[in-house]
């Protein structure tokens, strides 16, 4: 029901949205729950456990009871704040957590069970037998208890993430935020004020505040105005700070899409990183509900948030309103509803010494003991000195009193403090660096003490900033006393509802103590008070003090819980904006991708490269028949295959090739320019960390090749070398990867087809470079194989490297050759006993593979010392040996000794890497096997338990092709 | 001349305007790596060129050429031959192994702060600034070429993903400004 002339929305303005399937209309300026209230709907959700009606009980982002679901689409999204959602036009939303409608909620019968459903019912019930728990239990209860449900599809909407600095993050935009924006944008600091709601103004947009002469909401329309012209103040609205971190930074989430039905492309939200020289907490206070029987019916709501309804929404929260409060400030609510025309039935006040001036009906020592009306509040029983009464109505409004919004000071385990003056927590002085909790936020409750905090704050802000404030001239404001007597549950034999969200009670609470979880960290978790959605924003306090009363403690002893991020919920999908599917990591293409793709290559991922699998032709009906093709072509004829992943250094300087000795195992000083020479690298434990050739380019200049795998790895440890160990050396290291594309040609006719596209024929021995002219381009020729036979590398500077590709493939072609993917290319190795990561894993060392004898005794390198620990060589390590078998093997594969059982205990090795050969015409292994070298001929028994399966193998030789390296000399 | 045909990282994209701003391949001459040798200064090669050796986090540009600091003793000499530094400096070419990008526009700063990590408002990073930073995954290296210009240089091979990064930031920035 509206209010004529009341509230800051805009009339002018309908919007229509659907409720749970029905059509309602509210105002541009409405959030979901005012909308709904205005509709008269105010029944919203069932709660958690026993399926109770709810309504809305606040008017903030702490909102326990208005969780709906939003539908966009064939989207979602649960526990969406009805109190937070703005309606926008075809909002679709609907209640959750109840089935099969909000009226007729069949688990509402958890509600009947209620006395068997009592705090620890899951812990004490469901312990036996124990099996049960997973399989049964779990998702029964999974299912009876929760609350919204997700689509169970990507959410392939766009979110965006952010990073913001600035001198000054102002959080919250209150009197206080407002005030202390104002200050220091005006002395010049680079000022974020950030915002939760949609409008900036925080309570002065619902209370009727006199500031300097105006109304509370002109107040701020104009500060404002005056903020929002200045280029050295960002200010973001429907933006939540959600986290205090480390050196200044803020994590902040902001409402981008979800309040319009906007364009597309629109980012629903953006997750912000805000790093800020100085901090201002200006978030303010919530106020906290009384324990009552049935106190959380439809209809009952806290006192101020009455007042959001009536003066911001303009929204009578009921027709016959009553009001229920420790505190003076409640009687504010009351007067407004007055004022408006509504009924006040009655004001019920704990106090029995406070004033009674209102026009109404007020009890003074008076506590409201009982409610009615299943759906929505009908009746309250309220006891007072003349004994108990019935009052009807059907809005009761409450104030417990207000806690500081204080989460974000507990982030970095700063700890708040008891204040009885307000009878609330407050922040502890420095619990976050550079942040100052100013106004309500640290209990300063009254519009004119949070004024002058804002501006006090924004002073020491200032001159930490080395920046002076201007004169400031703070304006006159109410100062009224806040007069609170505390009062946290009132005593009774029905429940009474401390966390609405998660459905605890008093009696929860206290039976918790008396089963002597007393501490309140022990409460929290055997009671799950506080685990909800709102994190115990509004059960927090009044728990622990129900807690101290049971436990004979005062609420300082007894504690509190802490606080963690986020301060309200944040949706993964926005901190991980952008990392979606593919998003997740840069793909990395060579310059033969588009040339392959048109080939019909499957491109597998290797690292974050795109590499070609196979280059299928027509009629191949399997990747196998594509690959043994590809083999038999390289074997034959000759291949082309792109090997620009592989990781290319180039080292220089005068001590480069000293560096070169003692990175690797095997002397560089000595290799002459213009060849290369196979190298191995240790980690400083010894054990292998890469291989690859290294080839002189000059006096004091080398290039490094390493495998694609450990590329980034090498030059890491290259440069970390470099600073630790020799750091005086005049040596340079630096990536050239990217700079070229290169090709590997091999096969019997690699010679020939290399020559038709060379500038001038070229001879080149085994383990030779020199540099060459490629249809007028400077390029570099290797020869070096990683096939086994006859094979070259030509490198040409990358720009150049598709036009070479797709010219050195047409020219295969034509001599029976073509070009070859990472499958065959594993063939290829695994015949010629080459090993790669796969062998070389980071757990064996050059014994296990070898090349103990690459270790040169003449000199020093890293990791030489460390292998020659004990253990590290010698016949009881696994040894790399070849595998031989009729049938197929996997990698991964274990093997026993003939005649073992094929048990763990029995385990003499694994299987690394396995191919079908085509040229040996069997299927071919690489494995370590103990002491394996010595066990060459043996037939062994490989057992890969999760494929099934188990084959006699022949221990045999690595390389299987070419054992003497003829052909890689030819 | 050589007949095989050259093709950029991103050969064939053309721009992409959003909100203003411009994003667009940039095609340099050359880019070579540039890291003193013990005991040697740049200084007077450099002069001939009109440059100095850069500062950390810093660019200098002179006559259509730059040198920018790329990390610990090493800068990237952009448009401009290296020759002049033979045997005082470790040489490399780099022209092919970098996709170079540029953005100008009034949307520039806050698209790429969506990206890096960095605080990159005028006053702190202004014009000559540079940084080897992370453009969300991809390594990179960043300039500050004017108050509404940045070079970004990210390995040829994530030039795709490059681009669609910075894409995707604008397109967002497009969005929201329709709202």
């Amino acid at each position: 029901m509206r209010v004529a002339g009341k509230g800051l929305i805009d009339r002018d303005t309908t919007i229509g949205f659907r409720f749970d399937g029905r059509d309602y209309v509210g105002f541009e300026g409405d959030t979901l729950a005012s909308a709904l209230l205005a509709n008269g709907v105010r029944m919203v959700g069932r709660s958690f456990k026993y399926h109770r009606p709810r309504g809305v009980l606040t008017a903030g982002s702490e909102e326990p009871n208005a969780l709906v679901e939003v539908l966009e689409g064939g989207q979602q999204t649960p526990n969406v704040r009805a109190t937070v959602q703005e309606i926008y036009p075809g909002l679709e939303a609907r209640s959750q957590n109840r089935w099969p409608s909000l009226k007729y909620d069949l688990l509402s019968v958890n509600d009947l069970a209620a006395p068997f459903l009592s705090a620890g019912f899951y812990y004490k019930t469901f312990m036996w037998p124990r099996a049960f728990w997973e399989k049964l239990y779990e998702p029964v209860i999974r299912r009876a208890a929760g609350l919204g449900s997700l689509s169970g599809r990507h959410d392939e909407a766009v979110y965006e993430k952010a990073f913001a600095f600035c001198d000054l993050l102002v959080i919250g935009a209150g009197p206080t935020g407002l005030m202390a924006a104002l200050v220091a944008a005006r002395a010049g600091a680079d000022v974020i004020l950030a915002d939760e709601d949609a409008r900036m103004g925080g309570r002065l947009l619902s209370d009727t505040t006199v500031i300097g002469g105006v109304p509370g909401g002109e107040w701020a329309d104009g500060v404002l105005a005056e903020l929002a012209a200045m280029p050295n103040v960002r200010l973001m609205t429907r933006t939540t700070v959600t986290g205090a971190y480390d050196h200044g930074t803020y994590g902040a989430l902001e409402r981008v899409g979800l309040h319009v039905a906007g364009p597309a492309g629109l980012p629903r939200e953006c997750f912000w990183r805000i790093t800020a020289a100085q901090a201002i907490l200006a978030s303010g206070a919530m106020e906290r509900p009384i324990a009552f029987e049935n106190n959380d019916r439809p209809g009952i709501m806290l006192a101020s948030a009455a007042r959001s309804y009536l003066n911001r929404f303009g929204v009578a929260p009921g027709r016959r309103v009553t009001v229920f409060a420790n505190n003076d400030d409640a009687r504010q609510t009351a007067r407004d509803l007055m004022a408006a025309g509504i009924t006040v039935a009655a004001i019920i006040d704990s106090r029995p010494d406070a004033q009674a001036d209102e026009e109404c009906p007020v009890y003074l020592g008076a506590a409201v003991t009982g409610t009615k009306g299943r759906q929505g509040l009908r009746q309250i029983s309220v006891r007072h000195a003349g004994g108990v009464m019935q009052i009807d109505t059907d809005c009761l409004a409450m104030s417990g009193g207000w806690n500081p919004t204080l989460h974000l000071t507990c982030h970095m385990n700063g700890r708040p403090v008891w204040n009885d003056a307000v009878s609330a927590f407050v922040p502890s002085d420095g619990a976050v660096p550079n942040l100052t909790p100013a106004g309500a936020a640290r209990g300063d409750f009254s519009t004119d003490a949070c004024l002058r905090g804002g501006a006090e704050a924004a002073g020491k802000a200032l001159a930490a900033l080395g920046k002076t404030a201007g004169d400031v001239v703070v304006p006159v404001a109410e100062n009224a006393a806040y007069a609170l007597q505390p009062l946290w549950a009132v005593p009774g034999k029905g429940r009474a509802w401390l966390d609405f969200a998660n459905d605890v009670t008093v009696k929860d609470v206290k039976l918790s103590a008396q089963e002597n979880f007393a501490s309140v960290e022990h409460m929290k978790r055997y009671t799950t008070q506080g685990m909800a959605p709102d994190q115990g924003k509004n059960s927090n306090v009044g728990a622990l003090a129900v807690l101290a009363d049971a436990t004979g403690r005062g609420i300082p002893q007894t504690g509190t819980t802490t606080y963690r991020p986020p301060f309200s919920p944040v949706s993964i999908a926005a901190m991980g904006a952008g990392g979606r599917a593919s998003g997740f990591a840069p793909q990395r293409f060579m310059t033969s991708h588009q040339a392959s793709v048109e080939r019909h290559a499957p491109m597998i991922e290797a690292g974050l490269w795109y590499r070609p699998s196979y280059f299928p032709r027509p009629g191949e009906a399997t990747w196998r028949e594509a690959c043994d093709r590809e083999v038999n072509m390289v074997r034959g004829a000759v291949g082309v295959c792109d090997v620009s992943t592989l990781g290319k250094i180039d080292i220089q300087g005068a001590d480069a090739a000293r560096f070169l000795d003692f990175v690797y195992t095997n002397t560089f000083s000595t290799l002459p320019v213009g060849r290369a020479r196979y190298g191995l690298m240790l980690r400083e434990d010894g054990l292998v960390m890469d291989d690859g050739t290294t080839t002189r380019l000059g006096d004091a200049h080398f290039l490094m090749t390493t495998t694609t795998a450990a590329a980034g790895l090498v030059m890491r440890h290259l440069d970390f070398v470099q600073q630790a160990f020799c750091a005086t050396w005049d040596v340079h290291t630096i990536s050239v990867t990217e700079a070229f594309a290169q090709f590997a040609i091999a096969g019997p006719k690699a010679r020939a087809l290399l020559n038709s596209v060379l500038d001038a024929p070229v001879d080149l021995p085994f383990m030779g470079c020199c540099d060459v002219g490629v249809q007028g381009v400077q390029a570099r020729l290797f020869r070096i194989s990683f096939s086994g036979e006859e094979g070259y590398e030509i490198a040409v500077p990358a720009r150049f490297g598709e036009a070479l590709f797709r010219d050195l493939v047409a020219r295969a072609e034509t001599m029976d050759g073509g070009p070859y993917g990472m499958e065959a290319l594993n063939v290829l190795r695994i015949e010629k006993g080459f090993i790669t990561h796969a062998e070389i894993h980071g757990r064996t060392t050059a014994f296990d593979i070898g090349l103990e004898k690459m270790i040169s005794a003449k000199k020093d390198c890293i990791g030489k010392v460390a292998a020659m620990r004990p253990g590290l060589i010698g016949p009881e390590r696994e040894q790399l040996v070849g595998l031989k078998a009729v049938m197929a093997i996997s990698s991964g594969a274990h093997l026993f000794t003939k005649g073992d059982a094929a048990e763990r205990v029995n385990d003499q090795g694994y299987v690394t890497s396995v191919c079908y050969s085509p040229t040996v015409g069997a299927w071919l292994g690489l494995g370590f096997l103990r002491n394996g070298r010595a066990r060459h001929g043996e037939v062994i028994r490989l057992v890969d338990h999760l494929r099934d399966i188990d084959v006699l193998c022949e221990v045999c030789d690595p390389v299987f092709h070419d054992k003497e390296g003829v052909k890689l000399r030819a | 001349m050589p007949n095989l045909i050259a093709k950029s990282a991103l050969s064939g994209q053309a721009p992409l305007v959003l909100v203003g701003t411009t994003l667009a391949e940039l095609v340099p001459e050359r880019i070579t790596s540039v890291a003193p040798l013990k005991g040697q200064s740049l200084d007077k090669a450099l002069k001939i060129l009109g440059l100095s050796f850069p500062a950390p986090n810093r660019f200098v540009e002179a006559a259509g050429a730059m040198i920018v600091w790329t990390g610990r003793e090493q800068a990237f000499l952009i448009g401009a031959s290296g020759e002049g530094l033979t045997g005082l400096a470790a040489l490399t070419d780099q022209t092919d192994g970098w996709a170079v990008l540029t953005l100008q526009g009034p949307k520039a700063e806050a698209a790429l702060m969506r990206l890096y990590p960095l605080d990159l408002r005028l006053a702190q990073f202004g014009v000559g600034r540079a940084a080897r930073a992370p453009l969300n995954h991809m390594s990179s290296v960043l300039m500050r070429t004017g108050a509404e210009g940045f070079t970004v240089m990210v390995f040829r091979s994530m030039a795709r993903t490059a681009w669609h990064e910075i894409e995707t930031a604008l397109k967002a920035l497009a969005a929201r400004a329709l709202v």
